[in-house]
């Protein structure tokens, strides 16, 4: 299901009309991915930086990428209708004080479901004021974003003091919600012995299997379920036509406003739902500032993976392996370097054979700066991995802007008969 | 005919603003209801509280650093920039500038200028920054400040450490840079009467700024082509304007506007950048140039509300309300805010159409003519 362990079960199956160029695409995100576990485990066997395939940190990526993801599908739902959501923070937000505080008084679940309410109504807002008045969406959703956190704030204070373990700036404990595991400890020995690729490989399905918490499958399905719903199915087509050309879809008869609004709170619920994975799963508690501006990461994991959800999958993976790298080994991050530097010394190769010489001269330097980086010293400082997200997410749009494709009409003010 | 429609542009400017801050004062009663608070006392509280000239002078104190933050955002604005950035340009500048002015020794007021200048260029060259992206590469603004502003906050976290540019505070655990010394700091004025309180020198400052942008915007060429690029660019690509110049013209003027967010406190109060230097400004900034409508005395004006807003709340803890009920006020403000104005705006168009009618059918029926 993720992008990680498609090589260990290459899918043979798809639906049939499209079958050639689908499978294409599957292979080449599978071949993607086996080069990639093979380098970073010749990294891990040359610079003994044990955590960058250990299964620790890949259950700790896995675990950090679900808000991001959730955040980003949020945006995904909300910007394939057309609205940009700038709000997904304050969403976010909202959710992380209702899963805490639904969530200690009724348990984890029904945190949960609070959480994914809580998130809706932010994303109800912000439709009323895009969709029904026309405002500006990126207006709309800065004002969201100082209204969430305000809501939260006062709310916590209100609702916390005085509560066992709670405070104006925390809720009282929330129960856990079950982890399972398929594997067990079954990995754990091969893991162990540090053989190139076998470990690693065996690194990370021992992370992805072990103590995976059921709201993580919760969160994975809701991503396959967003491919299926908005890419095959006729709700779907209608509403990334909103998004592509709101008059087009209109005059084909389809009530924009309607899927305007279905996309803008489904984009709100999963943010919640991102707000409640952190405050439940993640830390059992809700925590002033929880959120740490995780939906605009997961914002710019949506943009990474070009408005796609496999993208998105790939960009939250992402995002999520850095901010667990940081969490856990200075050692991993600093291999990461040469990770880094003979990335883009194969890209300089890949663009010179391309032609494109300018480009490769620049990704050689870079690739050159990152080498000398990774000889010349020994850590890397932490403020370094808290921004790669961001760095990532910028060179992405500076390098790629021409691969990627936003919904044509995203951001634009759409008022039923009024034509262009 | 031409004086009744004055007034009634005056009237329509002025609805939605009153509009909103009604509506908002009418939900957090609301919410002061839910809590069993009384709305009329506690804005009565609030009033009286702010009677206090200590607490006009830090309203007026809050006010002069909002003031930059929201002129640096409405810069953009009339061009239809959205520099949401302006968080980590101000930190980024505050940070780099009291670096710069705790480690060197000048005369007074060129010490005070080369702070400001730093401050200015740092928050230009991060604002510029994205400027670039945007008319080099196509990333739009939106999405490069917002990068900007976190990487800004990594920046600052890995500078801001023992050894590079900080020391630690005595007695306390916060470090911060090396404080500014005499001839760097810029004394106040004491500008309500009855109070020992000095208001921010630099208070000159943010009405020079003030008509500064007045004067750009509604006396230059420059700001002839902002206002014009800002209400419909492909007429002023067809009129000769570079648009790609323009943004990064712009966003390079926002940004130094930005850089100056921090300043007043900087050399005002604080003397030095530390942990616990206010963030989150350039939020600030943005509702309250969306409530000023991007207009210099409008934001003003929206800088003493915000200002009132968050000093006069202090008095709230003693009377069990959480302070943070006036955030959800100042949200629903900015969120009803921009609802009037486009509510308004239609209004405004609906009446701009049955004028024109009434005048051609008047036209048509009298052999005079319009006489507007």
């Amino acid at each position: 299901m993720s992008v990680v362990s498609a090589p260990a079960t290459a899918p043979a199956g798809g639906p049939a009309p499209d079958r050639p160029r689908r499978l294409a695409g599957w292979r080449r995100i599978a071949v993607g991915a086996a080069i990639l576990i093979v380098i970073m485990s010749a990294i891990r066997t040359i610079t003994g930086a044990g955590d960058l395939t250990s299964s620790g940190t890949i259950g700790a990526a896995l675990g950090l990428a679900v808000p991001i993801g959730m955040a980003g599908l949020g945006g995904l739902w909300s910007e394939r209708s057309g609205v940009v959501n700038i709000g997904l923070e304050g969403m976010m937000i909202l959710g992380t004080f209702g899963a805490g505080w639904i969530g200690w008084q009724h348990g984890p679940w029904a945190g949960l479901v609070a959480a994914i309410v809580f998130g809706a109504v932010g994303g109800l807002v912000h439709a009323v004021a895009t969709v029904t008045f026309g405002v500006d969406q990126i207006v709309s959703g800065v004002a969201i974003n100082i209204l969430g956190f305000g809501v939260a704030k006062f709310l916590a204070t209100t609702l916390f003091v005085g509560t066992p373990g709670g405070g104006s700036t925390q809720s009282p404990q929330v129960d856990p919600i079950g982890t399972f595991s398929l594997t067990g400890d079954l990995l754990k020995p091969v893991e162990k012995h540090g053989w190139f690729l076998v470990s690693d490989l065996a690194g990370i399905l021992g992370g992805l299997t072990t103590q995976v918490s059921y709201v993580t499958v919760l969160a994975l399905l809701l991503v396959a379920g967003t491919y299926l719903v908005l890419w095959r199915t006729p709700f779907g087509l209608r509403l990334r036509s909103c998004g592509e050309d709101p008059y087009a879809a209109e005059s084909l008869g389809v009530n924009v406003y309607r899927y305007k609004y279905i996309a803008v709170v489904v984009s709100g619920a999963l943010a919640g739902f991102g707000g409640g994975f952190l405050a439940i799963v993640a830390a059992s508690i809700y925590r002033e500032g929880q959120t740490g501006g995780r939906g605009y990461i997961g914002l710019a994991a949506m943009i990474f993976g070009n408005w796609r959800p496999g993208g998105l999958l790939a960009g939250a993976g992402l995002f999520g392996y850095t901010d667990a790298m940081q969490l856990r080994s200075e050692d991993a991050v600093h291999a990461l370097l040469l990770l880094i530097c003979l990335g883009l010394l194969a890209m300089a190769v890949w663009l010179g054979v391309r032609r494109r010489f300018l480009t490769a001269v620049v990704a050689l330097a870079f690739g050159a700066l990152f080498g000398w980086w990774f000889l010349s010293s020994d850590t890397v400082p932490s403020q370094a991995t808290f921004a790669t997200p961001y760095v990532t997410t910028l060179l992405v749009l500076a390098l790629a802007s021409q691969r990627l494709r936003m919904p044509a009409a995203d951001g634009a003010v759409y008022r039923r008969g009024a034509g262009r | 005919m031409s004086t009744s429609g004055l007034a009634r542009r005056i009237g329509l400017a002025l609805a939605a603003p009153l509009l909103a801050i009604v509506f908002s004062l009418v939900i957090t009663s609301f919410v002061l209801l839910t809590i069993k608070a009384n709305p009329l006392d506690t804005f009565q509280a609030m009033i009286t509280y702010s009677g206090q000239a200590r607490v006009q002078t830090l309203i007026i104190n809050s006010a002069v650093t909002y003031y930059f933050a929201a002129v640096a955002v409405a810069i953009g604005f009339r061009m239809n920039l959205f520099n949401i950035g302006v968080d980590g340009q101000y930190r980024l500048a505050a940070m780099l500038s009291a670096a710069i002015g705790g480690n060197i020794v000048l005369p007074g007021p060129l010490h005070v200028l080369v702070i400001i200048l730093t401050a200015v260029l740092v928050g230009a060259a991060w604002a510029g920054a994205a400027g670039l992206l945007k008319v080099r590469r196509g990333v739009s603004e939106v999405i490069s400040t917002i990068m900007l502003n976190f990487i800004a906050t990594a920046v600052i976290a890995y500078l801001l450490a023992p050894g590079k540019l900080a020391v630690s505070t005595a007695g306390s655990n916060n470090i911060g840079t090396r404080p500014i010394p005499a001839s760097g700091q810029v004394p106040g004025i004491g500008l309500v009467p009855g109070s020992q309180d000095k208001v921010y020198g630099l208070i000159v400052l943010a009405v020079l700024v003030g008509v500064g942008f007045w004067f750009l915007v509604n006396r230059t060429r420059f700001g002839y082509d902002l206002r014009a690029t800002g209400m419909s660019e492909s007429a002023a690509v067809a009129s000769g304007v570079d648009v790609k110049r323009m943004v990064v013209y712009s966003m390079l003027i926002s940004g130094a506007v930005a850089g100056l967010v921090g300043i007043p406190e900087l050399v005002g109060a604080a003397y030095t950048y530390s942990l616990d230097f206010p963030a989150g400004l350039g939020f600030t900034g943005i509702a309250i140039a969306l409530l000023g409508r991007n207009h210099p005395v409008g934001i003003a004006l929206g800088c003493l509300l915000w200002g009132f807003l968050d000093n006069s709340s202090q008095i709230l803890n003693l009377r069990d309300v959480p302070v943070e009920v006036v955030q959800i006020t100042q949200g629903v403000i900015v969120l009803s805010v921009v609802v009037a104005y486009e509510l308004v705006r239609r209004y405004r168009l609906v009446a701009i159409q049955r004028d024109v009618a009434r005048q051609l059918a008047s036209a048509g029926s009298t052999v005079q003519g319009a006489s507007a």
